[in-house]
């Protein structure tokens, strides 16, 4: 049986209002605040330390994304924390909190379908995470060029923005968790606390955990053990397992994208090195190769889960 | 009666194995005001959400205003207004801003948006606070800024789902007061209420719910006819003379069916017609003191309760 009418009817409208909310919340302002001030700290201590070598460095721009000094962890490792925390932050209450005012009846009796209101709230979600990580690009590629004194590349631009779509995927991954969790928990709390609780998993534990089941998968061949090496099938378990995790997808995609001297993400033989100039740059259009398959993986793992999150929305009882 | 713009036939809801709606059968005329009466849980809610396509029906078919909505949700719901049991808006915007963001989910234009709405708040005696958040309303005011939606909107049909719950006794009287007004205006309406005797007053027909059947469907007198037995209801205060007991004496009037012995002085008389002067009559021959008779209206709150009664008693006949 079809339905009449386009499923899009209204979702302007809801992404406008939507945007305007979160755009104005003073969650999204302290959210803000805590992404400028994290990402302060790890910015000034790379600029400090790329200052000694700036003329060794053809890619100084993207180092300042990437270079660690410890205690500080870089860049990109801050906002690999604070990307998925500000997703789940706006996304944890979206359809459990119109529950809970009681305005979905309302909505929902107006002439629209339910996929205009679920897309837009993540439409608008995504726009709101995609302006916020656009302001900060901007602000690391200004301070950037400020403090080192020394005008980006076309080829740094190009591999940052490059790295700031990535940023986007990542986001909306976890947008798309805490807003299936929104959908099938009443309680906004719930759905923030198992957001968080998978993230974390994801995180920390699943690291952990997935060379345990790789090698409960594929025991470890003892002529790799005398030699003090892990064995090829195991290893490929392992890293498979790992590659689960958003987060480290979203690493090793941002590994390949902003240091150009990455040939290879996961293991590889001491044969296929043969040939290879260590360290040396490879082209913008290599690097994407190595990022692809990961950057797609996010992409997917977000269209998935939104997938889910319309499917459970359109089966649930509006009635609260 | 002019033609039917709501018509259920065997119209059915099931959850898995329980049956919350079971094959319905109701016509709804044009301008009409139509009550659904029922304990809760009776399916009168379900049955509405089924009308404005808000959840699927099972079996059976609905029809508003010739469209189908379980085909053409958009089409009824643009002509439909939904009033839901204690409604809800968003509090961080004001009363103007909410009734805006509906007006534009209905695809309004700039200009017809801004005199609608001032109109429809006017009209609600919410124009002074149009610009005041809803944060600030009291359950009444949101009450009526709900009915303001449905004026906005247009609405051929208004259907109001408990519209008088929870309100003090000054504002349901002005709440109803503007449901009459709609009433004249040509509005259908559609009312489930458990304050029966408002029902009464705004209601040219009623249905009798129970466990997702309508047992009873008609004017408020037609169902004190098939109900209480006979048309007439006497209450007679009287204080008998020593020794001599009313209740016989009463009964004995001709077209009194029966007659009960309510309180110390009360007695509640059913009849076929007026019997107020033999009434009068023979509690003087008795040489009682008559100090009150009075003819009780039907009332719905009679009917609803002795029909409530008169099932469970079958019940329980059926059990034994």
């Amino acid at each position: 049986m079809q339905r009449e009418g386009s499923p899009w009817q209204g979702l302007g409208t809801v992404v406008l209002k939507e945007l305007g909310d979160h755009l104005g919340s003073a969650r999204m302002r302290m959210l803000e605040w805590l992404m400028l001030l994290t990402a302060a700290a790890p910015l000034y201590s790379a600029i400090t330390s790329l200052r000694d070598t700036t003329a060794e460095d053809p890619f100084l721009l993207l180092k300042l994304f990437t270079v660690d000094r410890a205690p500080l962890p870089s860049f990109v490792g801050i906002l690999g924390f604070l990307i998925p925390l500000m997703a789940i932050g706006l996304g944890f209450d979206a359809i459990n909190g119109e529950h809970n005012r009681r305005t979905l009846s309302r909505i929902l009796a107006q002439p629209i379908y339910r996929d205009a209101l679920l897309a837009g709230k993540f439409i608008a979600g995504l726009t709101t995470l995609g302006i916020s990580l656009l302001c900060l690009w901007l602000l690391v590629v200004g301070l950037g060029v400020l403090f080192l004194g020394v005008p980006p590349s076309w080829e740094e631009i190009a591999r940052s923005l490059i790295f700031l779509f990535v940023s986007v995927a990542y986001a909306g991954v976890w947008l798309a968790v805490a807003m299936l969790f929104s959908v099938i928990f009443r309680s906004p709390a719930t759905a923030a606390l198992l957001s968080l609780g998978v993230w974390l998993f994801m995180t920390l534990l699943w690291p952990m955990i997935s060379p345990v089941l790789a090698q409960m998968i594929a025991p470890p061949d003892i002529r790799y053990v005398m030699l003090g090496l892990q064995s090829p099938e195991t290893l490929q378990w392992q890293v498979a397992l790992s590659r689960l995790s958003p987060n480290q997808l979203y690493g090793e995609s941002v590994l390949a994208i902003l240091s150009p001297s990455t040939r290879a993400l996961g293991p590889i033989f001491l044969d296929q090195l043969q040939g290879a100039v260590i360290g040396a740059a490879l082209p913008l259009k290599e690097s994407l190769m190595i990022a692809w398959p990961q950057a797609v993986g996010l992409i997917a793992g977000a269209i998935m889960l939104f997938v889910a999150t319309y499917v459970v929305f359109q089966r649930q009882e509006v009635r609260a | 009666m002019s033609e039917p713009v709501i018509t259920a036939r065997g119209l059915t809801k099931r959850y898995g194995a329980s049956v919350v709606v079971d094959g319905i059968d109701f016509d709804v005329f044009r301008g009409e005001t139509f009550g659904l009466l029922g304990p809760n849980g009776a399916g009168k809610t379900t049955t509405i959400l089924m009308m404005l396509g808000l959840t699927d029906v099972s079996d059976g078919e609905v029809r508003v205003m010739g469209h189908d909505p379980v085909r053409e949700p958009l089409a009824v719901k643009r002509r439909v207004g939904y009033l839901p049991d204690s409604v809800g808006f968003y509090d961080n915007m004001t009363a103007a801003e909410n009734l805006s963001y509906t007006a534009r989910l209905m695809g309004f234009s700039r200009e017809v948006r801004r005199t609608r709405i001032a109109d429809a708040l006017g009209r609600v005696r919410l124009g002074d606070v149009a610009d005041k958040r809803v944060a600030t309303f009291s359950r009444g005011m949101r009450q009526r800024l709900g009915l303001a939606e449905l004026l906005m909107k247009g609405a051929e049909i208004a259907i109001l789902d408990e519209p008088t719950s929870g309100l003090d006794p000054q504002s349901t009287h002005e709440f109803l007061d503007m449901i009459g007004g709609l009433k004249r205006e040509g509005v259908t309406a559609l009312i489930t209420s458990h304050l029966l005797d408002q029902v009464q007053r705004l209601c040219d027909r009623v249905a009798l719910f129970q466990r997702g059947r309508i047992l009873m469907m008609g004017t408020v007198p037609e169902l004190a006819r098939e109900v209480l037995g006979a048309g007439f209801v006497v209450d007679v205060e009287a204080t008998a003379a020593p020794g001599h007991d009313l209740v016989p004496r009463l009964g004995a009037i001709a077209g009194v069916k029966s007659v009960e012995r309510t309180g110390d002085i009360h007695y509640r008389m059913t009849a076929d017609h007026d019997v107020r002067s033999d009434a009068a009559r023979a509690v003087v021959a008795a040489d009682g003191a008559l100090t009150r008779l009075s003819v009780a209206e039907p009332s719905l709150d009679a009917i609803y309760t002795r029909f409530f009664e008169r099932s469970a008693e079958k019940e329980m006949r059926d059990a034994a």
